[in-house]
């Protein structure tokens, strides 16, 4: 150290063994994503991609001006959207407390047998989308708004089950040994030691997943499960971009009102 | 004292979630109304659903056993064309909305420049991944690019969203303590605020990575290319098995992402 005279040296933020990990970390991220990259490329046809400024343009033409009087027909379909995340989230929540009571360290009856499964369960739900499980369902029971209500609670099971467990096993344990100490029985701890504490936080997830909910059945329709993906799907394939555009319009305006409802109410919780 | 002696015999009851009694009375009446109401206007065709069920049984049965073998091929191209797609599309899509999220923090960011990425942002989080997939796929043809191009605008969204309240929630002297030493406006984002949010940033790319695979899976549906494409192929033909076959697949990586982000994470922070 102090071979060298002090002012010769510059400050550095790291190390310069740091240094040459973080520089090999990124010669591979960037080969990574080159490769990546030339892969795609190799599958696209770049004509399609250079063209797309001049089909964007011709696209915008027309869909403007929406055509509003459509209006009209589209109350129906956005009240089934909203029913189908509202309805699909209240499931989903009431079947994600026994899940996530399952997969708490802290509370579930098994660690070596019941947790490892009600955590199969919430990777899976999560793992599929919401599309798929509509896919399939309209296969099992036809099109229709239930399809949709069943697509969105198988997967906002595992969503609502994750955060909720992660909440049960973040509660302060000295409330439950109280009130276990006043010789409460098992299902009474859990209704006055750990209910308490975890409600304000599923309040929150809830509330949270039907925002969600609002913008994921907006495409349910595309494969048949009913709101207002049926219009815009149809829309599309009859080519009426004017259509299109108001279709578009109000999922916005829906997305944007079911945000601001489910910011005032965290607020309000929390 | 007295007062609360006079009550002691009420039975103590657990504070309510929502305090006043008055506004917890009527919002179980309007969710009530509600429910109600969406009974009466939802037409669910009981008996269709009935019948559906021995059909759905068979249908279940039909996934069973799993097909990994007839479509493999099939399968495994599909599975390399999302990763391909996750891997450009996720850093792609935190490259651009660093700029983005940057200037949408409202402590730093001028007026004028803070309503335009907000408003970026708002149209890029309003659409569901697919409806801008259907889009995209008309702008620039079939295949991954448009899957790409999908994925990173809707990244773009997420990631610069949480970036910008993130720098609103950072701690304001620090930042303010490198500008003192006369740093330039890239130092001080360099030194000042980057440190501060990087960690958790790291966390949100590699959650956002997990997001992008999930979401490849099914832009396919629409024609963005990706495992979402064989998925419907298996569907449009009846190859239920070869279908359970994809989606186990799916299932393992997407809690191969998660298992390793979370590793990543616990390593970086």
């Amino acid at each position: 150290m102090m071979a060298f005279p002090p002012q010769a040296r510059t400050w550095q933020r790291r190390g310069s063994r740091t240094q040459l990990m973080i520089w090999a970390a990124w010669l591979v991220g960037v080969a990574l994503f080159v490769g990546c990259f030339q892969l795609i490329s190799d599958k696209t046809i770049w004509a399609f991609v250079w063209d797309a400024p001049q089909q964007a343009g011709d696209l915008a033409v027309r869909m403007v001006p929406p055509d509003w009087l459509y209006i009209r027909t589209l109350g129906r379909p956005i009240w089934d959207t909203i029913n189908i995340a509202t309805i699909g989230t209240a499931g989903a929540v009431a079947l994600a407390i026994p899940v996530a009571y399952c997969a708490a360290r802290n509370t579930t009856p098994s660690v070596s047998v019941v947790r490892p499964i009600a955590l199969f369960i919430i990777v899976s739900s999560r793992s599929i989308n919401a599309l798929i499980w509509a896919l399939m369902l309209v296969t099992i029971i036809g099109p229709g708004v239930i399809a949709g209500i069943i697509a969105i609670a198988m997967r906002s099971i595992g969503f609502c089950a994750k955060l909720l467990y992660e909440a049960i096993e973040e509660i302060d344990t000295g409330q439950v040994d109280a009130v276990r100490a006043t010789g409460a029985s098992g299902a009474q701890v859990t209704a006055y030691g750990i209910v308490p504490q975890v409600l304000p936080a599923f309040a929150g997830i809830s509330v949270f997943r039907w925002d969600i909910n609002i913008r994921e059945s907006t495409v349910l329709g595309l494969v048949g499960a009913g709101g207002i993906g049926l219009e815009l799907n149809a829309a599309i394939t009859q080519l009426y971009w004017t259509q299109v555009s108001l279709i578009l319009l109000v999922i916005v305006g829906t997305v944007i009102v079911s945000e601001w409802v489910s910011a005032k109410i965290r607020h309000a919780i929390i | 004292m007295t007062a609360a002696s006079a009550v002691s015999s009420r039975r103590w009851k657990k504070p309510a979630l929502i305090k006043s009694a008055w506004l917890r009375w009527a919002l179980a009446i309007c969710a009530v109304i509600y429910f109600v109401s969406v009974l009466q206007t939802t037409p669910v065709n009981w008996t269709r659903v009935w019948e559906g069920l021995p059909r759905g049984a068979a249908f279940l049965a039909a996934f069973f056993p799993p097909d990994f073998v007839s479509r493999w091929d099939e399968i495994a191209e599909g599975i390399a064309e999302s990763l391909w797609m996750t891997v450009v599309s996720t850093v792609v899509g935190i490259a651009l909305s660093i700029p983005i999220g940057v200037g949408a923090a409202k402590n730093i960011a001028p007026a004028p420049v803070y309503y335009f990425c907000r408003a970026v942002l708002a149209v890029s989080r309003s659409f569901q991944e697919i409806i801008l997939a259907i889009f995209f796929v008309k702008l620039f043809g079939f295949g991954p690019f448009a899957g790409f191009v999908t994925l990173s605008f809707a990244t773009i969204g997420f990631y610069g969203k949480l970036l910008a309240e993130d720098i609103e929630d950072m701690d304001g002297s620090q930042a303010e303590a490198v500008r003192a030493s006369g740093a330039s406006w890239l130092q001080w984002i360099n030194y000042g605020v980057q440190p501060q949010v990087m960690p958790r940033m790291i966390g949100l790319g590699l959650y956002r990575f997990d997001i992008n695979f999930r979401e490849s899976a099914v832009i396919g549906i629409v024609g963005g290319g990706g495992i979402g494409a064989t998925l419907n192929t298996a569907f449009d033909r009846y190859e239920f098995d070869s279908a359970a076959a994809i989606i186990i697949v799916i299932i393992a990586i997407v809690m191969l992402c998660e298992y390793g982000s979370g590793y990543l994470r616990r390593w970086v922070q």
